[in-house]
Formats: C-alpha cells, structure tokens, sequence
C-alpha cells in the first residue's frame, strides 16, 4: 500500500493498514475470546442459567445470594489463608536466596537451573506427588514425625493440614522464580552505592534495609503483585488433592478456593450464572488486593525514593573523590617543595 | 578477608539446601515409580530407588492413553506455540517501530487486559466455544490461545532495543513493503526473543489443567494434565502406577528445560524488570 495510489491523496489511515493488518489477529481474538466474554458474563451473571434450557432473569439477587452463601465466603477465607501462608514465607526466602545467589561467584547457573525446575514442572504431577508426602497414614511427612517420637498428623483431613499442604505446593513452585526475579533486580544495583556505604561504615545489616530493600522496591512490587493474582486463582493444587474424592474442597471444604467453587458451580453442578458471578467476585477481589499490595509497599512514591537514595550515593561518591583529589594534589604539592 | 571466606561458605551452604528441598520431590517421584505401592507404604518407607520402574511404567500405558494425551498436548502445545510466535512478533514488530493513528491508544488496550482473569471469562468462553460446536476439538485449545497480550507487550519491548531504526530504512529504500521488512528485518533480529516466547508458551500449554479440563470432554481425547489426574483419581490406591505416570510426564519437558533453559531464565527477570 504505497502513499501513492492513483485513487486519492496520501492518506495516513490507508498508510498504516499493513500495521493494522499485523496487530489485528491480537485483537480480533481478544473481541471474540475475551472482551465478549466478559461482557457476556455481567448478563450471564444477572441469570439463573443450567447450560441447557432458557436463561431466567435473577437480576442483582444472583449476587445477594452470594454474599450469604457460606461456601462463598468459605472459599474466600481459604483462598486467602492459603495465600498468606504461602507467600509471606515464599517472598522473604526468596530474598535470602537472591541475595546468597547474587554473592556466590561458582555454580551460578546450576543453582539458577535448579531453582527454576519446580517453576516449569506441571502443578498436576508436583500435587500427586506432595499429595503423598502430605499423606494422612504413609506418608513421609508422618513416618518423618513419628521417627522422631511425635504422633501424626491427619494432614489431608483437618482444615489447617489441607491449607498447609496447599501451601507448601504454592511456595516449592515459586520461591526460586521468585528469588531469580529478586536476583535481576540486586543485578541491577550499582556497586558504587554499596562501596560509598561501606567507606561510611555502614554495616552490612543497614545496607539491606537502607539500600538494597529501598533500591528493590519495584521488584518486591512486581512479585507481590503477581503472587497476589496467582494465589488468588489457585485451583489445581485443591483440585488434584480432593478433586476425585466427591466433595471438591476436600474434608470439610478445607481446601474450597474461589476458582475451584467457580468450577465447581458452573461445571460440576451447571449454574453457570452463579459461576460468571463467582467469576466477577474474584475480578473484585484482585483489582482491591492489587491496590493494598501498591499501597503498601509504596509503589507511588518508587521514583521518588529511589532517585531520593540514588543521588544521596551520588553526592557521597562524587565527595569521597573530591576529598581523595585534594588528598593527592595536595600530596604532590608537597612533593613538589 | 577470614569473614569473607566464612559468609561464602554459608551462602552455599544455604543454596545447596534450597537445591535439596528444590529436588526432593523429584528424587521421590522417581523412588515411588520404582517400588511395588505396597513397598511405599511399608513403615518405615523405602528410601531409595527400586527395581519396578518400568513394570509401572507399562501399568500406566495399560490404563490411559497416554502416548495419545501425550500426542494431544504436544500438537496442541505446538499449535499455540506456533501462532503466538507469528502474531505476537508481527503486531509487536508494528506497536514498536511504525507509527500509525491510533497505535498508542491500541497499544493501551492490550495493556489493560492484562487487569483480566481468565477465570472471569472461563464460563462464557465455554458457552460461546459451545455454540462454534468446537468443545472436545483440539481447535478448543488451540484457537484462543493463538495471540497473547504478554506475548506482543514483551516482544514490543524487545523489539524496540533489538532492530535499529536504520535498517527498517534501508529496507524501504530497497522498496520492501511491510511485511517484506518484517520477514527480512524483524525476524532475523528477533529471534532469540522468540526463542524466550516459544518455550515460555510451549511449557504453559503443555502445564495448563484447567482449560483442558472444561473443554475436553471426550474421554479419549485428554491431555496429558487431564489424563494423569484421571489415573490419579480412578487407580488412587495405585500409587506406584500413578507416579510412574506422573514421572513419564515430566521427563519430557525439564530435558528440554535443562537443554535450553539457561537464557530463559535470564529473560524470565528481564521481563519481570521490564514491567
């Protein structure tokens, strides 16, 4: 399509039309997969809906209903007991291992190897295989337990064992992509900063925090943010473990997640309104968890206090050269007489 | 200098234990593949590998398909690998080096869905599929997937740093239209991000559970994911069988992993600091 077709003046619509070409497969499948979807399922969500026969109008009760379902709210607070007892541990050992990485000059990228394999191992297979650690009466965990004279656990039978082992899972897949994402971030500070801080004394203590943890407050965000809308979504973990047993959450739905009450709703017992609203409540929940998570760790003020450390160090390194300048100037003056 | 020497030591120290805790499971996989079930669950369990690896291994061919689930996955992995790497390339190779009305305020859209689970969209997604007469078929798994927001925004990126300006010039002058530059500018250039997008997508087609499992409903048409958790739920008590199951299952993709996966995990953190 060159500018100079006989049928007009150059037009800059017309121009960009190989440009439009390239970026509308994206789009196109965007509008049929995603965007009418979602659409969709505001008014699937105001129905009484089996799949099958005719939609029957519910209006906002759909979601009234909701707010009163126990199982809801019982998917809600598992999900998010599972989540914080998987991140909080997983993100704080994700940084002793980044920082141990970032210093160890041998084996780098075994270690990096080694740590990313549970991040690319299927979560159905890991899941079996934890499931059997977990087990209530031959598992490893217990005969563990019981060889060190203490008495087992029913972990896959009691609410806390079913989150714990739930949990566990989560942290063994993402620690180590996690402490990877931590280690660019470590990368990608400057060495003057820390050598500036250590001709100040400043102990290796008060450069975490006053350098290393400030200077990585866009990675610990990005982590935060993403381990938030990752466990927010768990399911296979809860699936795999009770999915074949009868009841999709396990023992008392001890391991009931938002998405498994979805599937199971809109899957398992064809209310597929009910599902779409389930499905909105957890678009709900991430925007609102997204939010606290960037309020929390300050992710407005990043700039600013990043640049506010990064120009302190500045002027630290640019006095520490002028004082060593005078010093040899001063040196050689002297030299001089 | 002593200190020095002291703190690298428990660094390693440190880090051979995460690498312990990082393989474990798999070295138990392996010990329950290789054992008889009643062996497993002996107290106190056996601890290390046993001698009836391949007579479970021959359990799990008599009771799924697996070597069709195994088929399933790798074509539809494939396909969507394919496609993504196509389209994702192209409207990024586009979004990062034309200027064109309306671009950035397109571009701004396809950052906005990132905001959007796939779980908000699963159920209508299921009915739409339904209505095309496509639930069961491997265009269910394939078509969907074929172009990606995460894809084009990375490639984007990539492609910004990656193709000077001067040689989509010279192409021009040469009189190569779009595609043409596409093909002999971007390509070439672009190629070990590609090579990023392909395993990253390859790896989440071959992992995905639940998609598979809402869309493919006929019992002979499983992926791997679907057809190992079916083992794991009808022969439960056969734990042997089942991690013998779960073991064929990974094998494939961590030898690619281990083979390849040096410079993906390095453009894993480069796009996470890209965000």
């Amino acid at each position: 399509m060159s500018a100079n077709t006989p049928d007009g003046p150059p037009n800059r619509f017309r121009q960009a039309m190989p440009q439009y070409a390239a970026v509308s497969p994206f789009f196109i499948l965007f509008a049929i997969f995603g965007a009418f979807p979602v659409l969709f399922s505001i008014w699937l969500s105001l129905h009484s809906w089996d799949g099958i026969g005719q939609l029957k109008w519910v209006g906002l009760e759909q979601y009234s209903y909701l707010l009163t379902d126990p199982s809801f709210w019982k998917s809600i607070t598992n999900t998010l007991l599972i989540w914080v007892i998987s991140t909080v541990p997983m993100l704080l050992l994700a940084l002793v291992i980044a920082n141990a990485l970032h210093n160890a000059t041998r084996f780098r990228s075994f270690y990096r190897i080694a740590y990313f394999i549970p991040n690319i191992t299927s979560v159905v297979a890991v899941t079996m295989v934890f499931g059997s650690i977990f087990s209530n009466n031959f598992g490893l965990l217990n005969a563990f337990l019981q060889s060190i004279g203490l008495d087992k656990i029913e972990w896959l039978s009691q609410p806390w064992g079913i989150k714990i082992a739930i949990a566990s899972i989560v942290a063994w897949r993402w620690t180590g992509y996690n402490a990877i994402i931590f280690l660019a971030g470590l990368q990608a500070i400057s060495s003057d900063i820390y050598e500036a801080a250590k001709v100040d004394g400043a102990s290796s203590r008060q450069m975490f925090w006053r350098i290393t943890v400030p200077l990585l407050r866009p990675v610990i965000l990005f982590t935060a943010v993403t381990s938030t809308i990752g466990g927010l979504q768990i399911f296979t973990e809860s699936q795999v473990l009770f999915g074949s047993s009868g009841a999709i959450g396990g023992p008392g739905d001890g391991g009931l997640t938002i998405v498994s009450y979805l599937y199971d709703s809109a899957f398992g017992k064809n209310q597929f309104g009910y599902g779409a609203a389930i499905g909105w409540a957890l678009f709900i929940l991430i925007v609102l968890f997204s939010v606290i998570n960037w309020r929390l760790i300050g992710g407005g003020d990043d700039d600013r206090i990043t640049s506010r450390v990064r120009r302190r160090a500045n002027r630290k390194i640019a006095a520490e050269k002028a004082a060593a300048d005078s010093q040899t100037a001063g040196k050689e003056h002297a030299d001089a007489h | 200098m002593r200190t020095e020497r002291v703190r690298t030591v428990v660094g390693h120290v440190v880090l051979m234990f995460g690498v312990v805790v990082s393989i474990f499971p798999f070295y138990w996989m392996l010990v329950m593949a290789s054992n008889t079930t009643p062996d497993i669950f002996a107290y106190p369990p056996k601890l290390v590998v046993g001698s009836h690896l391949f007579e479970n291994m021959g359990h799990v061919l008599d009771n799924i398909d697996f070597f069709g689930a195994m088929l399933i996955t790798l074509v539809a992995s494939l396909g969507v690998t394919v496609l993504v790497l196509f389209f994702d390339s192209l409207a990024a190779f586009a979004f990062a080096k034309y200027e064109f009305p309306g671009r950035d305020m397109l571009f701004g859209v396809l950052l906005a869905t990132f905001m959007i689970p796939t779980q908000l969209a699963l159920v209508p997604q299921f009915v739409t599929l339904a209505e095309f007469g496509w639930i069961g078929s491997l265009k269910a798994l394939i078509i969907p997937g074929a172009a990606n927001a995460f894809g084009i925004f990375w490639m984007r990126q990539y492609a910004k740093g990656a193709i000077p300006d001067e040689l989509i010039s010279a192409a021009k002058v040469d009189g190569a239209g779009f595609f043409r530059q596409y093909l002999t500018v971007g390509l070439p250039v672009l190629r070990p991000g590609l090579a990023f997008l392909g395993i990253f997508t390859f790896i989440n087609v071959w992992n995905d559970y639940l998609w598979p499992l809402i869309v493919m409903t006929d019992p002979n048409k499983l992926t791997l994911q679907v057809a190992l958790q079916q083992l794991n739920g009808v022969y439960g008590t056969d734990y042997s069988m089942v991690m013998a199951g779960a073991l064929m299952s990974v094998i494939p993709l961590i030898g690619v992993f281990i083979i390849g996966g040096r410079h993906f995990i390095a453009d894993i953190a480069a796009g996470a600091m890209k965000f």
